[in-house]
């Protein structure tokens, strides 16, 4: 059995790798959840990775059903061969339309399954798929055939919380909720991302971050990904480390702020609170 | 095997299952813990927890169930809510340290502060640990404080290697059952909708199709119909001024959920009860005042009104013509609750005041019965029924 590991660009604390390997080991579904930009949807690809298994992703919206991850009949285009008289229209199998999960089950080898954002989808949607997950078989009523997996899929389920998810599918997964990193494992991050990025501009935006996160008001709180970006931003630009010292600056706002602040309420409590700062200092 | 463990996990509050018991061992058999106690914690974890919030809670329980760690004795330590705490650190503080330090870095910087602060008076007062209690301004006392339940003094989170992984209980700000940010409203609110469909038809009606087919003799006959919309309309009185301040937080989370979720959204003002005349804006009051009757006449009865307000006030300004406190009203107030709540038929209140109070205040009982019982709290439960009742 393939073990999990973290990858050179992919940090994994050892809660998480335990977490997956369960998972893999008693091929159940991993419900992921925590902050946006924390590296939910990058697990799975890593996840694929690690255990060199192809990854198939089901992104879910608002309007997706479950239906839609396992089969659609296409009954227009049915309609329509009938009406040129195609000879194919005899045969419904040719309307079946495969989805994420029929493609998942069919493959030759194990694949990795990534149900992306599963609360964005109606509140029922997560029910539907129970039988699926926990058989990891279903039924196609058209042509009366039962589509079981050849290897059960390592599924990744991941969720941003915007609704609360059944009990019955919640005791049939195992759960990691992935925790804001640490300094040190945020340092971590960065440099299995940006290998050479200069030492003393790692550490004062680091500072920089921390601080911007330590700010209670703020609507949306910069995660990992957009301290990323913002890093990206400040090598391209060639900032200087000291540009980043708010202490002896005169504003406190950080350069290029965008990457970091997203919407301009954040961006405006942030002017008034270097406007504070100001009339501190002078 | 851990039967005991699920039991006191079970006890605490988190629901761990049977399934999950049994997923558990069989991980245990296949190996995945391996022969580390930290390893086992973090598969447990994984197994038998499934929100967030309860991770605090099984933390808790496995330091009990396999460290012999005893719990305070009483209740189950509950987390002190930061409003007390707050007020713990402006009875501590000046006011220009406060002030000071909410520049500085808000909550956590307030603190850290606070807590050196009670380290440096615990030295001074030889009491020691009972500091608190003994001061007799403490708004703890009534609570049964206990400085171990509390523990502001925890450094064993700055030093995450000292301790064992569960010990740090790294997951405390997430077991708050009433965390309530215009996130979760939102998604309360979002009970509310009402789908219709209006405007350009774009998508295909497969059913109408699949009849005006079969109807035509077989040739096929596409039909359209409009997308689905949210078309449920909802009316906003919000109560401001006087004894609203304290509530002005969460009623501006509340406006911002309600404006992001709701395309038609109409809001207007009053203060303490309805009388005859609303306004748009707080600031420019008296140019945007309408009276209450021409609300009335643009919004028909299919719009849902919600009052935002926590009712307190003198009983006289509900039942007595001339009663408010600002201007003379010809028409009591029960008499424009009488028309709102005719008018709209439906109606809900919301008040930001904790339900427990409610049959102390004389104002709140009154309007509650004007409002036939719907007067719902201010909660994310409360949201919940208020969007259930309302979208019936």
């Amino acid at each position: 059995m393939a073990q999990f590991k973290g990858t050179e660009n992919y940090v994994a604390s050892r809660e998480l790798e335990v977490a997956v390997n369960a998972s893999v080991a008693l091929q159940r579904p991993l419900l992921v959840k925590g902050e946006p930009g924390t590296g939910k949807t990058v697990l799975a690809q890593e996840i694929a990775k690690a255990l060199g298994y192809p990854l198939i992703e089901w992104h879910i919206k608002s309007t997706t059903k479950a239906q839609q991850g396992l089969y659609e009949y296409d009954a227009v285009s049915r309609l329509r061969d009938g009406q040129l008289g195609d000879p194919r229209v005899h045969d419904i199998a040719n309307y079946i339309v495969r989805g994420k999960l029929w493609d998942a089950f069919e493959s030759e080898q194990p694949v990795v399954l990534l149900i992306d954002e599963i609360d964005k989808a109606d509140i029922e949607f997560p029910n539907d798929l129970l039988l699926e997950l926990d058989r990891m078989q279903f039924f196609v009523y058209e042509t009366r055939k039962t589509i079981a997996a050849r290897h059960r899929p390592v599924v990744i389920i991941t969720s941003n919380n915007e609704k609360e998810l059944p009990d019955a599918f919640l005791r049939r997964c195992f759960f990691h909720y992935i925790r804001f990193p640490d300094r040190e494992t945020m340092e971590m991050i960065v440099r299995a991302h940006y290998p050479d990025i200069r030492r003393d501009l790692l550490r004062e935006a680091l500072n920089v971050f921390f601080d911007i996160r330590e700010v209670n008001e703020l609507k949306k709180k910069p995660a990992t990904s957009e301290l990323l970006d913002w890093l990206k931003l400040l090598t391209i630009e060639d900032m200087p480390p000291e540009a980043l010292r708010s202490s002896d600056t005169k504003t406190a706002i950080p350069p290029l702020y965008g990457a970091l602040l997203k919407n301009e309420q954040d961006v405006h409590l942030f002017e008034r609170l270097a406007f504070l700062a100001r009339r501190r200092g002078g | 095997m851990f039967a005991p463990f699920i039991l006191a996990l079970r006890a605490a509050g988190v629901p761990a299952s049977i399934t999950e018991y049994l997923a558990l061992l069989r991980a245990m058999k296949e190996g995945v813990a391996g022969f580390s106690v930290d390893d086992f914690y973090h598969l447990s974890r994984a197994a038998l927890v499934k929100d967030e919030r309860h991770l605090d809670r099984f933390d808790r329980v496995f330091g009990e169930i396999f460290k012999g760690l005893e719990s305070p004795s009483g209740e189950a330590p509950r987390e002190l809510p930061a409003e007390w705490l707050r007020k713990m650190a402006e009875k501590i503080l000046t006011p220009e340290e406060m002030s000071q330090i909410e520049a500085l870095g808000g909550f956590d910087k307030l603190m850290e502060t606070l807590k050196q602060r009670l380290a440096e008076q615990k030295g001074r007062h030889q009491g020691g640990s009972k500091w608190i209690g003994t001061a007799g301004t403490s708004p703890f006392g009534a609570y049964g404080y206990n400085p171990e339940g509390v523990r502001i003094g925890q450094e064993e989170s700055r030093h995450r290697r000292a301790v064992k992984v569960w010990d740090q209980r790294q997951f405390r700000d997430l077991d708050e059952d009433e965390a309530l940010s215009s996130r979760n409203m939102k998604v309360a609110l979002r009970r509310l909708r009402r789908f219709a469909r209006t405007g350009a038809a774009t998508e295909l009606d497969l059913p109408g199709t699949i009849g005006a087919t079969a109807r035509n003799g077989g040739s096929l006959d596409l039909h359209m119909v409009p997308e689905r919309h949210n078309a449920v309309k909802v009316l906003l009185l919000m109560d401001v001024g006087g004894s609203m301040d304290d509530h002005i937080r969460i009623c501006q989370e509340l406006f911002t959920a309600a404006r992001s979720e709701f395309k038609h959204l109409e809001f207007w003002y009053f203060h303490n009860c309805p009388y005859e005349r609303v306004w748009r804006t707080n600031r420019r009051r008296r140019e945007t005042e309408r009276p209450t009757m021409e609300m009335l006449r643009t919004y028909g009865p299919d719009w849902r009104l919600v009052i935002v307000g926590d009712a307190t006030m003198s009983p006289y300004e509900i039942i007595q013509p001339g009663g408010s406190v600002e201007h003379w009203n010809e028409e009591a107030g029960q008499v424009w609750m009488g028309r709102l709540t005719r008018h709209f038929r439906k109606a809900a209140w919301l008040n930001p005041v904790d339900q427990s109070h409610w049959r102390y205040t004389q104002s709140i009982t009154i309007l509650q019965r004007l409002m036939e019982n719907r007067m719902y709290p201010l909660t994310l439960a409360g949201l919940e029924t208020m969007a259930r009742e309302l979208a019936r």
